[in-house]
């Protein structure tokens, strides 16, 4: 997914869907290329799970897909941390253990 | 509903240790010592810990039963170096649902009497947005740690 | 003492063919289909020692020139998910030496045209072997050779 925000102007695009939904051509605006280009990224970053669109008449509006965002930005942060507390733990295990474990364990 | 999904991402942790890098490998490599410090309180509780620390060989913790589920983690030895690195891949479940499968490296590097030890996950994050309880939580968070993964993602290519 | 040396990255390639999704995750579910066209180099043979489709069941994938193998994979199935995903973990080796580990993601959504495949290679090159970018290369490589089996198919049908 984060790939997909590899290419500037597509992140340039999920910078604008951050203030909020836009049209295509809302989105191209501010970019130098053509619509069929800005729908051809819209696709990949639709394909990554990070935007939705929907056409209403006949304006397509899009937004930004926030759920899988977030939900992965907890799952990371909740895992980072999870590590962080282990390795405080080694420390904690190394400093109360001086002798080799292995010694230790053949006792 | 939502459509089934995948989010790749990475993150990686660095400590130093006042240990050499024998005893810190130990410490992972002797499975009284791993439980000492690995045990995951963090996900329930430990209820069983497995491990067969050999390339090929499989590391297996289940915790206890706790209101948010029964969290398991069922790994594999992909490589391991004595004293310099582990390789091993990794699924973590809740219940019967799989969450994520990870790929975690630890290297292991002399830093003058102690060691220097580098953790990096790569992890392909599951259908996530289909618990609405992460939903909630997670909206409480915004955008602006993404950019540090986004930079950890295309830093090496 | 041989210097150890890691480089974590994402290699990720698309590709929309004109196929179903079904058909597309069908030429990744067999080793009969997948010995037709999983290899990097023209010329190149690939052969499955065993290949066991179903979460839990693993593969081992052989590869290289006619006059000899140059690398084995093996790994194993974490997630399946029919016409939608396919994820996988395991190593590569050549002559005996490791030199990648990681986990595979293939995602199959339904494009307008047919199907549009996401392939997302996270990986730990090891000791400088192996370059992310010889494995995108790779992959655009037996992508071709997938999308004309795919054409092939096609037309016999």
């Amino acid at each position: 997914m984060f790939q997909a925000l590899a290419d500037p102007n597509r992140r340039h695009m999920v910078q604008r869907l951050c203030e909020g939904p836009a049209s295509v051509s809302e989105l191209a605006a501010p970019l130098q290329m053509t619509l069929s280009a800005v729908v051809q990224h819209l696709a990949v970053l639709e394909g990554a799970g990070l935007v939705r669109s929907q056409k209403i008449g006949r304006v397509r509006t899009c937004q930004l897909e926030t759920q899988a965002l977030r939900a992965a930005e907890r799952w990371i942060s909740e895992r980072r941390s999870l590590w962080e507390r282990r390795f405080d733990r080694l420390g904690a295990f190394l400093a109360e253990n001086p002798e080799d474990p292995l010694e230790k364990n053949s006792k | 509903m939502s459509e089934p999904s995948v989010v790749h991402v990475s993150f990686s942790i660095e400590r130093r240790y006042d240990a050499s890098p024998a005893r810190v490998f130990a410490a992972f490599s002797d499975p009284v010592a791993k439980r000492r410090w690995s045990a995951c309180h963090d996900e329930g509780g430990l209820g069983e810990h497995m491990l067969d620390f050999r390339e090929g060989g499989r590391e297996t913790m289940r915790g206890a039963p706790a209101e948010s589920g029964v969290y398991a983690m069922n790994a594999t030895f992909q490589e391991i170096v004595p004293e310099q690195r582990i390789i091993y891949s990794y699924e973590l479940l809740r219940d019967e649902f799989r969450l994520s499968i990870s790929l975690a490296t630890i290297e292991f590097h002399r830093d003058g009497a102690g060691t220097r030890l580098l953790f990096t996950e790569q992890a392909a994050f599951l259908d996530g947005h289909d618990r609405p309880e992460w939903r909630e939580q997670g909206s409480r968070i915004g955008f602006d740690r993404l950019a540090e993964y986004l930079a950890q993602e295309q830093a090496p290519a | 003492m041989t210097e150890r040396s890691v480089i974590h990255a994402t290699v990720t390639v698309e590709r929309v063919f004109r196929a179903s999704p079904a058909r597309v995750f069908a030429a990744w579910s067999s080793a009969e289909a997948l010995s037709r066209w999983m290899s990097p180099v023209e010329d190149w043979q690939a052969s499955y020692d065993h290949f066991d489709f179903r979460i839990g069941g693993g593969d081992r994938l052989r590869f290289g020139p006619p006059e000899g193998e140059a690398y084995v994979t093996e790994s194993r199935f974490l997630d399946i998910v029919p016409d939608v995903r396919i994820i996988s973990a395991g190593s590569m080796s050549t002559a005996g030496t490791r030199v990648t580990a990681g986990v595979l993601t293939v995602e199959f959504k339904a494009a307008a045209s047919g199907c549009r495949m996401t392939l997302t290679e996270q990986t730990a090159f090891l000791d400088g072997h192996e370059r992310p970018e010889d494995h995108e290369a790779g992959w655009q490589e037996i992508l071709n050779k997938l999308a004309v089996e795919l054409a092939r198919e096609q037309q016999a049908a």
